[in-house]
């Protein structure tokens, strides 16, 4: 089909997807005037039920955590496909690439005093997860992009040195399988897959929450460890194209 | 509504345009920066830190790499055939 | 006014959509593609807010005060670290369609038999 035919036929479609999409938009309430009756219940109950003062860190690890676990199986297997799929036809290997330290020592500065601030952000972020603004997802992206700037700031082989492949991968697949196991464990204890285990604590300190702590930790080396590797995939392209 | 999260609305309608208009790879990866940015005011003004959290972290580490990448392996391997 | 959100939304994916469809290089489509995921974030975070208040965090105020919806958060905040690693994989794939057709013009494709 050539593309003016296919740029018609867009023009007809994309106009009856506005139509439909204006008469569905018109049903709903109007912005502001929320009607659902699931977020006005945990407004009133996951004070009193969960000690947590994130009330969207409880929702993604206690309350929806059979979603949190289905998106961690998106992450795993979008990684594994992308490993699968860069390694297929990689030229040359990752140790034979060459030197390309960074020369600029303003730059190398940067690098040596931001490294560990942002690892300690990250670590921040996760550990705080449930307290503050925060968790697993956002602190596990922080972690990884600490170690990028190795990298960045460095060279390649620092970074290959910072993250081994070995741990990675075990991290990953670690990560993922502790979220299952957790939920396994809830079941026994609790009768019910992923119910929260732990005595509830103190709120905001960093005992509230029972489970959600172990569920967050073990979501926060799984992300690490999967942006790590996907980082590692992509730079190992970088670096035999700029080797030409 | 008030007017700050019109007006961030707007500015996000612009941008998404702009990103979807920039035909070059490059220069729209670089769009797409901004347009993260312009997400996570959205996001702010909306009430939503974690997702804020989240949009600005991903977009900043994740997406300039992965996209840059893959722009500069095609280029060297286009170059190469050559 | 009170409707403006959502049809930020549905303008944002109508036009990831004409990005996706008049494509002529497969990485150019991948960002539109993530354009068209950002229109439901915003859909999802208009649907959850209420007028007056505040963020659901319970640290410091007292309890009891006025918050979003959480739920709409929780699902927008998983999902946008997860859309990065299947951009990722769509983009390995175009970098394997160029490996093996040697263009990444959609339109330019020659099918690859064997």
């Amino acid at each position: 089909m050539s593309s003016r035919a296919r740029l018609a036929v867009f023009a007809c479609a994309g106009a009856g997807l506005a139509a439909l999409l204006l008469w569905g938009v018109a049903g709903l309430p109007a912005f502001g005037h929320y009607q659902g009756g699931y977020g006005n219940q945990l407004e009133r109950r996951v004070l009193p039920e969960r000690h947590t003062t994130n009330l969207v860190g409880a929702v993604v690890f206690d309350y929806r955590a059979l979603d949190t676990l289905g998106e961690e199986f998106i992450l795993f297997s979008a990684v594994l496909g992308v490993a699968l799929l860069l390694r297929k036809n990689r030229e040359q290997q990752i140790d034979e690439a060459p030197d390309d330290t960074v020369r600029s020592d303003a730059i190398r500065i940067v690098g040596l005093f931001l490294v560990a601030p942002a690892f300690l952000l990250g670590l921040w972020l996760v550990a705080f997860g449930y307290v503050t603004p925060g968790g697993g997802f956002q602190g596990g992206v922080v972690l990884a992009g600490a170690l990028l700037l190795v990298y960045l700031t460095g060279s390649i082989h620092r970074y290959t040195a910072v993250t081994p492949r070995t741990a990675v991968e075990m991290g990953e697949a670690g990560g993922a399988g502790a979220f299952v196991v957790l939920g396994l464990v809830g079941l026994i204890a609790e009768a019910a897959y992923l119910q929260n285990f732990l005595g509830l604590g103190k709120q905001g300190t960093l005992e509230s929450g029972g489970s959600i702590a172990l569920l967050n930790w073990a979501t926060a080396i799984e992300v690490t460890a999967a942006m790590l590797l996907l980082f590692k995939e992509f730079l190992e392209e970088y670096v035999v194209a700029a080797g030409r | 509504m008030i007017p700050l999260q019109l007006a961030v609305l707007l500015l996000v309608a612009v941008a998404g345009t702009a990103v979807v208009l920039s035909r070059d790879p490059l220069r729209q990866a670089v769009v797409n920066g901004a347009y993260g940015l312009v997400l996570t005011l959205l996001f702010v003004v909306f009430q939503a830190p974690d997702v804020a959290l989240s949009m600005v972290v991903v977009g900043s580490i994740a997406y300039p790499l992965v996209l840059v990448v893959t722009i500069k392996k095609v280029r060297a391997r286009e170059r190469e055939d050559e | 006014m009170s409707y403006l959100p959502y049809v930020v939304a549905g303008w944002l994916f109508l036009v990831g959509l004409y990005g996706v469809v008049t494509s002529r290089n497969l990485i150019h489509l991948a960002v539109c593609l993530t354009v068209m995921q950002s229109s439901t974030y915003v859909l999802l975070l208009a649907i959850g807010y209420k007028h007056r208040s505040s963020a659901p965090i319970f640290y410091g105020i007292p309890a009891g005060s006025r918050v979003v919806d959480p739920v709409v958060q929780a699902l927008t905040l998983t999902d946008i670290v997860v859309s990065v690693t299947v951009v990722a994989l769509i983009l390995s794939l175009a970098l394997d369609v160029h490996d093996q057709a040697k263009t990444v013009d959609p339109e330019k494709i020659v099918e690859v038999s064997g």
